[in-house]
């Protein structure tokens, strides 16, 4: 690993895997962080020149093939069963999906 | 058993007439079908799953309707294999991931139900990359699949199983997914058919979501007409998907049967043709294009400056609509839970979850795709890929323009050995794509099919088409054309001079699919 | 610290973030009942649970819903719109982010006018309004409180989870000064009226059908330095707006007298005790890497669309009043009391019915309102505003006494039928044969001779005892000063 992030790496130190593993919910281990912050290096240097053509002048395009105004009628639809809904939690109490306690405030 | 053989060996629009005539019933197909899979697929691992029992009964409920005089579809009773990244109400559905191992989900996928409909029979589900991420199906949560052309060799990804099922004679047709090539390349290096149709043409209800703004399901077979067919029964407007187009579609199987490339003006990809890509590669392109200019087409060089930025766009774009569509496994509502020693927070667990359910390469990409989403990187990375797509679009554009529709290889190379190429830079595994991607970026068709094998190592090569969005007939009408010249030359199907898995050899693997 | 105290030293600013769900018949983005009170997980599809490979397709009806109430705020309504993802991992969130609005709301810029009760009025800057869905709902088990604090485990429903919400975001209101509490009420009050008003939403805050959180900071006053904000959340009732903006005033006032600083953070309101307490703090961890929704497309209402939405839309409700109150020539006292009485439905159908106003606002805040107090039920629900009309018609034409149509009206709130019907069932009407009334007066007088020799003598007084003979004689069904005229003209005979 050491040999590759000689070059490319600058941009990404561990710290930021850390904070973007902790942002996406994966609990990386040392090893994972280590290796990812020099694949990222390595992938950020390559990608990054997109910013080389796009000028302001270029619209930015987020779906491929443009449409506009789709609608769904507010008309009510075919819901799941209870046992469908639960089929594959993995676990559940009073119908409901449980979870274990849950640190930090309501959003 | 040679009649099962032969059974294997029919193509689906052939197994069709079979079936219609009542030269073979659909029971005899699928059973067909499901001991080639027990003979061959140790070998081959196409299927992650495979659902035997419920295949027969499908097959005999055809039977059934066929006997009591119902008008069914001409591909009523003809085995599918299904990429594992659509959801099905009766069959596992992991999209190559652990943290969906034995998930079964309580609706179909649209194009599913599509298929179940005009009568076709599930016969399992294929092997993948895990959530579609790769080019190898190396990164599949359950091993990799081989090719069949060379078992050490990868059969491409992700959609290596769908691929490989029908090269192997496991299925004569499946459905893939295609986000930056997951149809064409495994095509490619596989000697089959696989087509990317117009983004929006077929529904996206149920795939298991890599890059909504890029995925696209589409047909996988061994002839071109095999695939028109499949494309006739999953394209068009599905009100659950809102990106889902309302045209009305021409039929591809139609465009096949018209298929003529006389006074047809083809584009080659300047950017898509020399460095990079594999003597043997080029050398099957240009004789094809060689083969069609000879047969009235005329060729034309365009270029797609642009074309030199959409992998590092793809992997910008991919990474980030991942990281969110990727959010929803986090152990609540279905998949796995792993809890930390002593328990923890929801947080706790659902960190836990998917450091213990997802493979390097997803985490890789969840983490490159949060990075190019954060605060402040938002507009050089994400923003930046949205305007070199529009960029690649311009390109199309012109060039389309000018001739009816474009040819490149599929793939720069043939098929490299499984391990080849992971571990050290993940640069060199993405450039795959490179011919692939452009496709994706501006959602418009692309078809890859054979072009000959490669003079250095024997191995399938394939060749792109790609035509302005809406047109997917136009690949039709090329590829049917050029698959039939390339034939004549040949003397029958490439995939006739892949080597027999004998099924001798495959007593190793008796387990099967998992 | 004392609120008069804090308001010496401090000037509050204040801003506001209102949700409001839509009473749509479906959910935002599934076709899935939008009911309140179903058991949990019923109103369910698989893109209400973020189920892999489901997808969301949005309800048109919320999107007119949506375009009205941005019309109602006095919001310019947005010519392309788009949808956007706010990703955060939160259990009540089945896909771990939010389809929401970021940087193209479908309504902008706006402005809302809000009257105190003294008749003052404020003009609330709307910086946005935008479309977003609703989160399921957490129940936390174990732990004394119920509480997210202390709970073993919690459970979680996603019947709400994609309800359609409005989200409004005013601008920084600055200058509402010791009224601060006062018009943190007045303005979530007005926002209920608007989407009542227009039929868009229940708008019952005690089932969160319209939440509100506050955003308070403090500038000293005089300094033009904006203080460091915290927003209050969770707050359920107008009362709790009004008490939670007055509270967290005296608070950030109480530390920052103290050379203390504030800190940047989520508050919760409690209404048990009248507090609220610190959250998260705002800190980066709240990076919620927006970026266009990839499965759904751009609205873009069509200047037709808006223009009939337009014409449908209802009086603004302060406008309203202001009309209301003209028209009916009421004192500001009178109006008010209406108003807050919840009873301006009431008075304005009762005078469309014909009544006068003023006739109809002293029934309702009157009688009626003296009848729905004692049995605890809401005015509205005793009688309807055609019976009110068609009581104080007959009193006006003399055929009721107010005595005899409170009782006709405790008639009519038993259900023996419309006051007519009443009266005539139940024979109320005032006596107005002359003729009865002086065969009663005669009768009484008999009884009581020296009446009129008093009345003579300048005890006009004394005719009382004859009226309330008469009066009981004719079991209360005389007008009382009809019969003390004629007594009186018997005296000067």
């Amino acid at each position: 690993m050491s040999q590759t992030s000689a070059h490319g790496s600058s941009e990404i130190t561990a710290e930021q895997v850390a904070h973007l593993a902790q942002l996406a919910r994966i609990d990386l281990n040392a090893e994972e962080i280590a290796s990812l912050t020099v694949e990222l290096g390595q992938i950020v240097e390559s990608v990054a020149k997109v910013s080389e053509v796009a000028t302001d002048d270029v619209p930015a395009t987020s779906h491929p093939i443009p449409l506009q105004n789709v609608f769904r009628p507010d008309v009510v639809g075919e819901t799941l069963t209870i046992e469908q809904v639960l089929s594959g939690a993995p676990e559940q109490a009073d119908n409901r999906f449980k979870v274990s306690a849950i640190l930090g405030e309501e959003q | 058993m040679a009649h099962a053989d032969e059974i294997t060996r029919l193509t689906a629009s052939a197994l069709g007439d079979k079936l219609r005539s009542g030269e073979v019933s659909a029971l005899e197909a699928t059973s067909a079908h499901l001991e080639r899979i027990a003979a061959v697929d140790g070998a081959v691992h196409a299927y992650l799953h495979v659902a035997a029992d419920g295949a027969r009964q499908t097959a005999a409920e055809i039977d059934r309707k066929r006997a009591a005089g119902e008008q069914l579809h001409a591909l009523a009773g003809v085995p599918i294999a299904i990429k594992d990244v659509l959801v099905t109400n009766d069959m596992p559905s992991t999209s190559g991931s652990r943290i969906l191992e034995g998930w079964i989900p309580p609706y179909d996928a649209t194009v599913v139900r599509r298929v179940r409909e005009a009568g076709l029979v599930p016969l399992g589900k294929t092997n993948m990359d895990e959530f579609a991420m790769g080019s190898s199906t190396e990164h599949s949560a359950y091993g990799p699949t081989h090719n069949p052309w060379d078992l050490d060799r990868i059969p491409g990804g992700s959609g290596g199983g769908s691929a490989a099922a029908v090269a192997s004679y496991q299925a004569p047709l499946a459905l893939g997914s295609d986000t930056g090539g997951s149809i064409r390349q495994p095509a490619h290096v596989t000697g089959t058919v696989g087509v990317k149709p117009t983004y929006g043409a077929v529904s996206r209800y149920g795939a298991i979501a890599l890059a909504s703004s890029l995925d696209q399901i589409g047909p996988v077979s061994r002839t071109v007409l095999d695939s028109a067919l499949l494309h006739d029964v999953i394209a068009g407007h599905d009100p659950h998907d809102s990106t889902s187009l309302r045209d009305e579609w021409p039929s591809m199987a139609e465009a096949v049967r018209r298929a003529d490339v006389a006074g047809l003006k083809i584009g080659v990809i300047k950017q898509l043709d020399g460095e990079g890509f594999q003597p043997g590669v080029l050398a099957r392109f240009h004789e094809a294009l060689a083969l069609l200019e000879k047969n009235g087409a005329e060729i034309v060089e365009v270029s797609a400056p642009s074309f030199e930025y959409a992998i590092a766009a793809y992997y910008l774009i991919l990474p980030a609509e991942a990281s969110s569509n990727l959010a929803k496994f986090d152990s609540v509502r279905f998949g796995l839970r792993v809890t930390p020693p002593g328990g923890g927070t929801v947080e706790q667990v659902m960190a836990a979850t998917r450091e213990a359910g997802f493979g390097p390469e997803v985490k890789r990409r969840i983490i490159l795709g949060t990075y190019a989403l954060s605060a402040g990187y938002y507009d050089a990375y994400y923003g930046s890929a949205q305007k070199v797509r529009t960029l690649v679009q311009r390109d199309f554009e012109s060039a389309f323009g000018r001739v009816d529709v474009l040819a490149s290889p599929t793939a720069p190379t043939t098929a490299f050995k499984l391990g080849e190429k992971l571990g050290g830079d993940p640069m060199s595994m993405y450039l795959n794509d490179i011919a692939t991607i452009p496709a994706n970026l501006a959602g418009i068709p692309g078809m890859s099919l054979p072009a000959g094998l490669a003079d250095e190592d024997g191995l399938p090569v394939g060749i792109q088409f790609l035509a302005p969005a809406r047109a997917d007939a136009r690949l039709y009408g090329v590829g049917g054309a050029l698959e039939q010249l390339l034939e004549a030359q040949w003397g029958g199907p490439l995939l006739n001079r892949a080597p027999d898995l004998a099924p001798a050899e495959m007593s190793a693997a008796e387990e099967g699919a998992i | 610290m004392d609120f008069d105290k804090a308001l010496e030293l401090f000037e509050p600013v204040l801003g506001f973030e209102v949700h409001v769900e839509l009473n749509t018949k479906t959910k935002m983005f599934s076709s899935a009942p939008n009911n309140f009170g179903s058991l949990p997980n019923t109103n369910v599809t698989p893109t209400c649970l973020g189920l892999p490979g489901s997808l969301p397709v949005v309800n048109e009806q919320a999107v007119r819903y949506s375009i009205s109430l941005g019309l109602a705020l006095g919001c310019q309504i947005a010519e392309s719109s788009r949808f956007a993802r706010k990703n955060y991992f939160y259990p009540d969130l089945a896909k771990n982010y939010q389809i929401s609005q970021f940087d193209e709301p479908i309504a902008f810029d706006g402005q809302v006018e809000v009257e105190l009760a003294d008749g003052r009025r404020f003009e609330i800057p709307i910086e946005r309004a935008h479309m977003e869905e609703d989160a399921g709902k957490l129940t936390h088990v174990g732990g004394s409180t119920g509480r997210i604090q202390g709970a073993e485990y919690s459970l979680v429903d996603y019947n709400r989870a994609g309800v359609p919400l409005v989200e409004i975001v005013t601008k920084i209101i600055y200058g509402a000064d010791r009224d601060a509490p006062e018009l943190a009420k007045a303005y979530v009050s007005t926002i209920r009226d608007i989407v009542v008003s227009l039929g868009i939403s229940d708008a019952k805050m005690e089932r969160g059908n319209l939440r509100c959180d506050a955003n308070i900071s403090l500038s000293p006053r005089g300094s033009g330095i904006l203080g460091t904000r915290t927003e209050t959340k969770n707050v359920n009732s107008l009362r709790s707006v009004e008490r939670a903006i007055r509270y967290e005033i005296q608070r950030q006032a109480a530390i920052l007298a103290k050379g203390g600083t504030i800190t940047q953070e989520t508050r919760h309101w409690h209404e048990d005790t009248g507090e609220t307490s610190a959250g998260r703090p705002k800190s980066d961890a709240d990076d919620y890497r927006y970026f266009p929704e990839p499965d759904l497309l751009p609205v873009v209402p069509s200047p037709e669309l808006i223009e009939e939405l337009r014409a449908a839309l209802p009086e603004a409700p302060a406008a309203r009043r202001r009309r209301l109150r003209a028209d009916w020539d009421f004192t500001e006292l009178e109006f008010q009391d209406v108003v807050n009485s919840n009873l301006l439905v009431e008075v304005t159908e009762t005078v469309a019915a014909g009544a006068s106003p003023q006739s109809a606002r002293k029934w309702w805040t009157g009688e009626i309102a003296r009848l729905a107090n004692a049995s605890d039920v809401e005015a509205s629900s005793l009688v309807a505003p055609a019976h009110v009309a068609q009581l104080v018609a007959l009193v006006d034409a003399g055929t009721l006494t107010d005595r005899l149509a409170r009782q006709v009206l405790e008639g009519v709130i038993a259900g023996e039928g419309s006051p007519q019907e009443v009266v005539d069932a139940r024979g109320l009407a005032v006596v107005s044969d002359d003729g009865a009334l002086i065969a009663a007066i005669d009768e009484a007088l008999a009884a009581q001779p020296d009446v009129l020799d008093k009345i003579r003598e300048g005890k006009v007084q004394a005719a009382g005892a004859v009226i309330g003979a008469v009066m009981k004689a004719m079991k209360g069904q005389a007008d009382a000063a009809r019969v003390r005229e004629l007594v009186l003209e018997r005296a000067q005979q």
